[in-house]
């Protein structure tokens, strides 16, 4: 019983009760309409059957007098499933015909019989014991005599039951196989959905590698759970990495805490006025560079919250990526570098200028620091390219590149590859980059410059933005 | 409190900046800033550098005394209890007050600059921020001392700078610039004998306003500078550490 009621509450068990009291109804309607149709056709026939027997009689009678009437009803009588015939006196007894009495009063109204009468028919014994029901249609002699041609309406009482009889089996079997399937999807779906509240129970507690089951079939029940396994999946991934990135600010902010507190206890124990300046200078420089690891932080946060898309507007990316080449040639000649670029004219996106700029800015930041690897000639060559698959901003350098297995982690939060962390720098640049691509609906790209260079293979840094709509 | 230095205030005058240098007042700013442990760090810090700092610590009595007494400068942290610092800006912009004030922020969000220099903020600090860097803009928009914006040509000791013409000339001597460079020196120069930033060039040269976590500021000024002290005996253009730089007559 309890199944029941749990059956009855699920949304499926109740759809489909619903469905099947709404087909029945139709049904029933139909059966009903057809039945009444059809009983129409049937009676219209029956009348002009009847209409033309009756003309039949009259002309034979007009003709041939009583005697060709009698004859020919005669005839017609003998047939097998006529019609019935009866000749009445004025006064309404049966004088002659195929049927043995008949409800009094038939006689009395001349032309159809409006309601059905019953009569009785000779039986194959002679008895008079079987009752009928017939229509039929009176007329009146110039004698006096009364005919009455009439049919039995056995034919279409029987049809009408067949009818009924066969709607109540189809409706008897149909509502018996909809309880069968019902009571068989219903049970088979809580099923599933008891072992997916399990499961859901112990993501809850805490195991967010827990998924919920799929069966395989690719129903509801199937793209439902992968649907939720996906957001599963996102979820452990942001939590994974969320675990991840306190951890690495722990660790990152911990190693320049733990140095400011030694240059402040150092500045304390030095006596010489210069000595102590430098080392409250180094305090600040400590500070400072916390400073900005935190804002670096604050901003990829706020970026990754899409807080700054409202500061969307048309920029102009030749102009950024002039701008950057101009800011940063400079540094790079001064590390050793060339920077060339070779840039599209009038290309431009819908973005956020500053967050774009600063992108670039970070790309090249890192083309210098970490570029610097080849023997000669090391060069970072910049290309600004509007092609059908998007825009594309290429940073690329010839230094020693990011072997294929880490590009993933190089976009993490304080993730750096030289583990000296010999290089100035937050371990935010990468991230901040991937995280300004997210909110444009782009994405970062690294790859090798130059493969087949086994030494310096580069890195080549894309900013891939989606191409603008027409 | 009621006392305040109006001819300090009028950089504008037409006074010569000589006659100007001779004279600076202490500053007056009024900060309005909620935050009592950063309130008091701010005004001893300000006191040292020889700015005289009044305080409210919410928008209704810093829109009080913002309206009340005249300031060089105003610091309004964006949020604040009673009122919000913004509409504290545009109602003292309304009463026809229109001393610089500087927004400093929590929020740091990218289109803070924008809603904050719309509501009539004339400068705009993220927080965390250093210091130096406060008080370097506060001294820029309060403008003591530099070059008044109407000038024409820009002199400090014997380096001209003509934003007519676009020439500079030390001493006679044309000296060739980029673009760029000549941005920057001019920057430089409107602002002479005042500590500009890193982020404060970055931002009225190349209208970027982020820190440069780099070098990249440092290696443009570097070129700027051998080119306009390469043939000359005095320097110029100084490194100020922790802060930025200042371009100076020392002579």
């Amino acid at each position: 019983m309890t199944t029941f009621r749990v059956l009855y509450k699920s949304t499926a068990v109740r759809l489909s009760a619903l469905y099947i009291v709404l087909f029945a109804i139709c049904a029933a309607f139909l059966v009903f309409y057809v039945t009444a149709l059809s009983e129409r056709i049937l009676g219209q026939q029956t009348q002009d059957t009847l209409q033309q027997e009756v003309s039949d009689i009259q002309r034979a009678y007009g003709r041939g007098g009583m005697n060709a009437m009698l004859r020919m009803m005669e005839r017609r009588a003998r047939q097998p499933g006529a019609n019935l015939y009866i000749i009445a006196s004025p006064t309404g007894e049966i004088l002659t015909g195929n049927v043995a009495s008949v409800e009094p009063g038939v006689f009395e109204t001349e032309g159809w019989t409006l309601i059905p009468f019953r009569y009785e028919r000779y039986s194959e014994g002679g008895a008079t014991t079987d009752k009928h029901q017939a229509n039929g249609h009176v007329f009146v002699l110039d004698n006096g005599l009364r005919i009455l041609v009439g049919r039995d309406l056995g034919e279409p009482q029987k049809l009408r039951f067949l009818v009924r009889r066969a709607l109540m089996v189809a409706l008897g079997v149909m509502g018996l196989g909809a309880l069968v399937i019902w009571f068989g999807i219903g049970r088979n779906a809580l099923k599933r959905i008891d072992r997916m509240s399990a499961a859901s129970t112990k993501i809850m507690a805490g195991d967010l590698s827990q998924r919920l089951p799929v069966g395989g079939s690719g129903d509801e029940f199937d793209r439902m759970s992968e649907s939720l396994n996906a957001m599963l999946g996102r979820i452990e991934k942001l939590n994974e990495g969320l675990r991840q990135v306190s951890d690495n600010i722990a660790h990152d902010l911990k190693t320049p805490l733990t140095r400011l507190r030694n240059k402040a206890a150092d500045a304390i124990g030095r006596k010489d006025e210069d000595g102590r300046r430098a080392a409250l200078e180094g305090i600040i420089a400590e500070s400072d560079q916390l400073i900005r690891t935190f804002d670096a932080l604050l901003m990829i946060s706020r970026v990754e919250a899409g807080s700054v898309a409202a500061e969307m507007s048309f920029v102009d990316l030749s102009a950024i990526v002039a701008d950057s080449v101009e800011l940063y040639e400079p540094v790079a000649e001064e590390a050793g570098l060339s920077l060339v670029a070779d840039i599209q004219p009038d290309v431009g996106v819908q973005g956020n200028r500053e967050l774009i700029g600063q992108a670039i800015f970070n790309l090249i930041d890192n083309a210098i620091k970490y570029g610097v690897g080849a023997d000669a000639g090391a060069r970072i060559r910049m290309r600004l390219v509007k092609e059908e698959g998007g825009i594309r901003i290429c940073v690329a350098d010839n230094g020693p590149g990011v072997p294929a297995d880490r590009r993933d982690e190089v976009t993490k939060r304080f993730v750096r590859l030289d583990e000296s962390r010999s290089k100035p720098g937050t371990g935010l640049g990468l991230s901040l980059v991937e995280a300004v691509m997210e909110l444009h609906n782009g994405r970062l790209e690294l790859s090798d410059t130059d493969p087949d260079n086994a030494v310096a293979r580069g890195l080549t840094a894309t900013m891939v933005f989606p191409a603008p709509e027409q | 409190m009621n006392h305040v230095d109006q001819t300090a205030g009028g950089a504008d005058s037409g006074c010569s900046p000589s006659m100007r240098d001779g004279m600076v007042a202490s500053m007056k700013i009024l900060l309005i800033e909620d935050d009592l442990e950063a309130a008091a760090y701010l005004t001893k810090a300000f006191r040292e550098a020889g700015i005289v700092v009044d305080h409210a610590s919410d928008g209704e009595s810093g829109l009080f005394m913002g309206s009340e007494n005249s300031y060089d400068v105003m610091i309004i942290d964006r949020m604040l209890p009673r009122r919000d610092g913004l509409s504290v800006i545009s109602e003292l912009r309304r009463k026809g007050v229109h001393t610089p004030v500087l927004i400093l922020s929590a929020l740091g969000q990218v289109d803070d600059r924008v809603t904050g220099l719309r509501a009539g903020g004339d400068d705009y600090l993220p927080k965390p921020y250093a210091f130096s860097e406060l008080l370097a803009r506060v001294e820029v928009l309060g403008r003591r001392k530099g070059t008044p914006e109407q000038d024409m040509v820009y002199r400090v000791a014997d380096l001209e700078l003509d934003r007519l013409s676009h020439e500079v000339r030390r001493g006679g001597k044309e000296i060739l610039l980029q673009p760029r460079e000549f941005r920057l020196l001019e920057y430089l120069m409107r602002n002479a004998g005042q500590v500009v930033t890193r982020t404060m060039l970055l931002e009225n040269v190349w209208d970027y306003h982020f820190d440069p976590q780099t070098n990249v500021i440092d290696v443009h000024v570097s070129r700027l500078r051998s080119k306009i002290e390469k043939d000359f005996d005095q320097p110029l253009l100084k490194t100020v550490r922790g802060a930025g730089y200042m371009i100076k007559d020392e002579g």
